[in-house]
C-alpha cells in the first residue's frame, strides 16, 4: 500500500526519472517525505523556484528526455511561472509539480493558496488538477506522455495537500497503457506533398534551407544533413536551431534574422524557394511579414499544424514529425527522376555577399588589437579552449547574440538558451541541469554582469552539489542589449541601463561561496584565463571578462523592414 | 462575417475555461457561446460565434483543436448546417401588446411565457439577426429585459460531431 505522495515519486521512478529539481514548502511536505523515504529519485535543492524549472529545462534540452520540477503551493507555484514560459515558448518538454491547499481549502484563500492551473494555463500544453490520489499514477503517465509527444510542452501536474496524505493509503498500480480521446500524434507527411516538395526543391535556382528548434526536438539533424547533401542548398538555421547543421560545414551560412548574418538573411530575401524545416516564421526571423520572401515559394515541414500559415501563407504544408518527413524527402529526391537545377550561380552570389560582410571568425589576430577586449574574441576564446565541444547556456541579451554568431555549433543539444521567452537568469540555472545530465563534459554558462544577477543565488546550489560549470561574465557595465537601442533609436539617452558604481566584486563573491573567480581586463590576459578556468576541471570558475562597453551587434535588422534592411556596423547600412 | 463554430471537449473542470482562455490570449473576439453537457455526460458541446476573418478562423480551428481537452471541432459555418437562436424578452406592455409584436416579426416564432402587472415575458426564436432587429424595433420605455442562447448549430445528414472513440497509446 502506498500514499499519494509515496505512489507521485514512485510514478516518476517508473516514468524513468531520476533527478528533479525542487524547494520545499508547506503544501508540499508529504511528498518531500516520500523523497526522504527512497533513493531512487534524486531531489536536487535550488535556492528558487524559477532556478528548480530552469535547471530541469536546461536537462531536457541536453538530454532530450522530459525535465522534472517540484514546488510548494502560493509563491513556489508563482516563481516557477518564468521558467514554465521559457519552456513554453521554445517547446520544452516539462513536468512541473505544484503542491497545492488541501482540497477543501481551495477557493477560501487559505495560506499559500493561489489558482496554479489558472495562472498557468496560457502558458502549459496541459495541466492536472489532481482529485482523487488513486489516479496520481496514471496522471503522471499522461503527463509525461503529454510533455514529450508531438510538438512538446510543459505540463503541470496540481496537487492538492490532501491528495499525499500519508495516513490514506491505496494498491500502487502503475498504468500499462493510457487512453486520450483526442490527442493526435503526427508521423509521416501526405505522399503527395512530399512529392510536390521534391519537385519545387529540385526546379529551385535559388534554394535555402532554413531549419529551427523541431530539428532539434525530433532529433532529426541526421536525416536534415542528408537531404542538405542532396539538395546543396545553403542552410541557415534560427537560434533555436543552432546545431542542427553543423556550423562548420560549407553550406552552412549562419543565423538568420534579427542578429543574422549578412549573407543568411540576404539569402532569405533572394531566395526562390524557402525551404522552413521545424522554424515558425517567427517574427525575429521574418521582420516585416508583409515584406517577407516575396519572390520565394514556400515549403514548411511542422509536427503543429497550428503553425503553418499562421505568420506566413506556405505553398507546401507537410505536416508531420521532422524526422519521419525528412526521411520521406530523401528517398523521393533518391528516386525522383527529374534533375537537379545548378546551383553554382547562386553559390556565387552567396559567396560575394559573405566576402563583402560575412562574420570575421578570426578576431583574435585583430591588426591594431588594443587593451580592449572585444565580446566577439571571448567567444572565440572560448571556442578555441573547448575545441568547439562544449555545452554553451547562455542568458539573454548582447552575449546571448555573440555566442549564437561566434560559437560553431557543429552538434544538436549543445547551445541552450531561452529564445522565445529571453528569460534573463536563465543561464546559470539551466547549466546546472545540463552538468547533472553530462557530469563529465565541459558545460559553459555565456552571461553578462545584467542577467547572471537574476538567478545569481545559484553559485550557491553549485557550490552544495559540486557542479564545476564555467560561468564566462561578458561584463559591460551596462545592459547592453536596451543600451544599444537606446543608442540606435533615442538618441543615446541611457534611461535606467546603468549600475557601475553598485556592481559586486565577482570574484570575491564567487569565493565566498567556495568557487573561483578570475579578473580579465586585458586581452592579452583573455586566452590564458580561458585555459586556466577550464583547466580547473572540479572547479567552479566564474570568469569575469570586462569588455568594450560600446560595442553593438551587429548585423541587425532594420525594424518595419525586409529582410535585407540591415545595419552593418555603427555606420553601414544597407537601406 | 459571423462565422459559427461547434465545439466536442471534455466535460471536466478547466475545459470551458481552456478554450474562451485562448481566445483571450490569442487576442480573438467571442461573439455568443454556449456550453452544455452531450448524452455523453462525459462529454460538453460547445457552440460559439465570432466574427473574425476567414484566416483567422483557421488558425482558431487548429488552435482549438490543439487543446487536449478538446476532441473534436467543427466550423458550422462551412458546412450545410442548421441553426437557431433563441431569445426569452421580458417587456413592460400587456399581453396583447405583444402577441401583436410576436406575430409582425419576421422570420421569428414564439410565445408568450408570463404575464404579470402589465410585465409580458416571450420567448422567440429563429435567425440572430432576425433577433436583432425584432430587439431594435422595440422603443426604450417599454423593454425591460432580454437573454440569448447563442446560435445553436448541427450540420444536416449524416456527419455528427460525437465520437466514442479513445485513443489508445500503448507502451508495450
Amino acid at each position: 500500500m502506498t500514499s499519494g505522495g509515496e505512489a507521485l515519486i514512485r510514478a516518476l521512478s517508473d516514468e524513468k526519472i531520476d533527478i528533479i529539481f525542487g524547494y520545499p514548502g508547506g503544501a508540499a511536505l508529504h511528498i518531500y517525505d516520500a523523497i526522504y523515504q527512497q533513493d531512487k529519485v534524486q531531489h536536487i535543492l535550488v535556492r528558487h523556484e524559477q532556478a528548480a524549472v530552469h535547471a530541469a529545462d536546461g536537462f531536457a534540452r541536453a538530454t532530450g528526455k522530459t525535465g522534472v520540477a517540484l514546488v510548494t503551493s502560493g509563491p513556489g507555484a508563482t516563481n516557477a511561472i518564468t521558467g514554465i514560459a521559457t519552456a513554453y515558448m521554445d517547446s520544452i518538454p516539462l513536468v512541473v509539480i505544484s503542491g497545492q491547499v488541501a482540497s477543501h481549502l481551495i477557493g477560501t484563500d487559505a495560506f499559500q493558496e493561489t489558482d496554479m492551473i489558472g495562472i498557468s494555463r496560457p502558458i502549459v500544453k496541459h495541466s492536472f488538477l489532481v482529485q482523487s490520489a488513486e489516479e496520481i499514477p496514471a496522471i503522471v503517465k499522461k503527463a509525461f506522455h503529454i510533455a514529450s509527444s508531438g510538438r512538446p510542452g510543459p505540463v503541470v501536474i496540481d496537487v492538492p495537500k490532501d491528495m499525499t496524505d500519508p495516513k490514506v493509503e491505496f494498491e500502487y498500480k502503475f498504468p500499462k497503457d493510457l487512453y486520450l480521446r483526442s490527442y493526435p500524434i503526427l508521423g509521416e507527411a501526405d505522399p503527395t506533398e512530399v512529392s510536390d516538395a521534391v519537385k519545387m526543391l529540385k526546379a529551385a535556382k535559388k534554394p535555402v534551407i532554413y531549419s529551427g528548434g523541431g530539428v532539434i526536438q525530433s532529433d532529426a539533424s541526421e536525416e536534415l544533413v542528408n537531404l542538405s547533401k542532396m539538395i546543396g542548398a545553403p542552410v541557415t538555421n534560427t537560434l533555436m536551431g543552432l546545431g542542427a547543421f553543423p556550423a562548420t560545414d560549407n553550406q552552412f551560412i549562419g543565423m538568420l534574422g534579427m542578429h543574422g548574418t549578412y549573407e543568411a538573411n540576404m539569402v532569405m530575401s533572394e531566395a526562390d524557394l524557402i525551404f522552413n524545416v521545424g522554424a515558425r516564421f517567427d517574427d525575429r526571423i521574418t521582420n516585416n511579414p508583409k515584406k517577407f520572401g516575396l519572390e520565394a515559394k514556400k515549403i514548411h515541414i511542422d509536427s503543429d499544424p497550428s503553425s503553418i500559415d499562421k505568420i506566413i501563407n506556405v505553398d507546401v504544408a507537410l505536416q508531420g514529425d521532422a524526422k519521419l518527413v525528412l526521411s520521406q524527402l530523401c528517398k523521393e529526391f533518391e528516386n525522383s527522376k527529374l534533375k537537379n537545377t545548378d546551383l553554382k550561380p547562386w553559390w556565387g552570389q552567396i559567396n560575394e555577399w559573405k566576402e563583402k560582410h560575412g562574420l570575421n571568425h578570426d578576431m583574435l589576430n585583430l591588426e591594431n588589437q588594443k587593451d580592449i577586449i572585444l565580446p566577439q574574441q571571448v567567444i572565440q576564446s572560448l571556442y578555441k579552449v573547448t575545441k568547439g565541444k562544449a555545452f554553451i547556456t547562455s542568458d539573454v541579451g548582447q552575449h546571448q547574440m555573440f555566442a549564437a554568431q561566434y560559437y560553431k555549433f557543429d552538434e544538436p543539444r549543445k547551445w541552450i538558451n531561452s529564445g522565445g521567452l529571453g528569460t534573463m537568469g536563465f543561464g546559470l540555472p539551466s547549466a546546472m541541469g545540463v552538468k547533472f545530465a553530462f557530469p563529465d563534459a565541459d558545460v559553459a554558462c555565456v552571461t553578462g554582469e545584467g542577467s547572471i544577477q537574476m538567478c545569481i543565488q545559484e553559485l550557491s546550489t553549485c557550490s552544495q552539489y559540486g557542479l564545476p560549470v564555467k560561468i564566462i561574465n561578458l561584463n559591460n557595465r551596462a545592459l547592453g542589449m536596451v543600451k544599444q537601442w537606446q543608442d540606435m533609436q533615442y538618441g543615446g539617452r541611457y534611461s535606467s541601463i546603468s549600475y557601475e558604481d553598485s556592481l559586486p566584486d565577482f570574484v570575491k563573491l564567487a569565493e565566498s561561496f567556495g568557487h573561483v573567480g578570475l579578473k580579465v581586463e586585458k586581452f592579452s590576459e583573455l586566452n590564458a584565463a580561458m585555459e586556466e578556468a577550464f583547466s580547473l576541471k572540479d572547479k567552479l570558475v566564474f570568469l569575469d571578462v570586462l569588455i568594450d562597453p560600446d560595442e553593438h551587434v551587429y548585423p541587425m535588422l532594420e525594424a518595419g523592414g525586409s529582410m535585407s534592411e540591415m545595419r552593418i556596423s555603427k555606420k553601414d547600412k544597407t537601406f | 462575417m459571423i462565422s459559427h463554430i461547434a465545439i466536442l471537449m471534455e466535460n471536466q473542470p478547466g475545459a470551458l475555461s481552456r478554450v474562451v482562455g485562448l481566445f483571450s490570449q490569442r487576442g480573438y473576439n467571442i461573439d455568443s457561446l454556449s456550453v452544455a453537457p452531450t448524452q455523453d455526460p462525459t462529454l460538453s458541446r460547445l457552440t460559439m460565434t465570432t466574427s473574425e476573418n476567414p484566416e483567422i478562423i483557421n488558425q482558431i480551428l487548429r488552435q482549438l483543436f490543439k487543446l487536449v481537452d478538446v476532441v473534436m471541432v467543427q466550423n458550422l459555418s462551412e458546412a450545410e448546417a442548421y441553426s437557431i437562436e433563441l431569445a426569452i424578452i421580458k417587456l413592460i406592455a400587456p399581453q396583447e401588446k405583444v402577441e401583436q409584436i410576436i406575430s409582425k416579426a419576421n422570420n421569428l416564432e414564439g410565445k408568450i411565457l408570463n404575464e404579470h402587472n402589465g410585465h409580458t415575458m416571450f420567448e422567440i426564436w429563429g435567425d440572430s439577426a432576425d433577433i436583432d432587429a425584432l430587439l431594435a424595433s422595440l422603443r426604450d420605455e417599454e423593454f425591460l429585459e432580454v437573454t440569448r442562447s447563442g446560435l445553436l448549430g448541427m450540420t444536416k445528414g449524416n456527419v455528427a460531431l460525437n465520437t466514442n472513440d479513445q485513443t489508445k497509446i500503448s507502451y508495450e
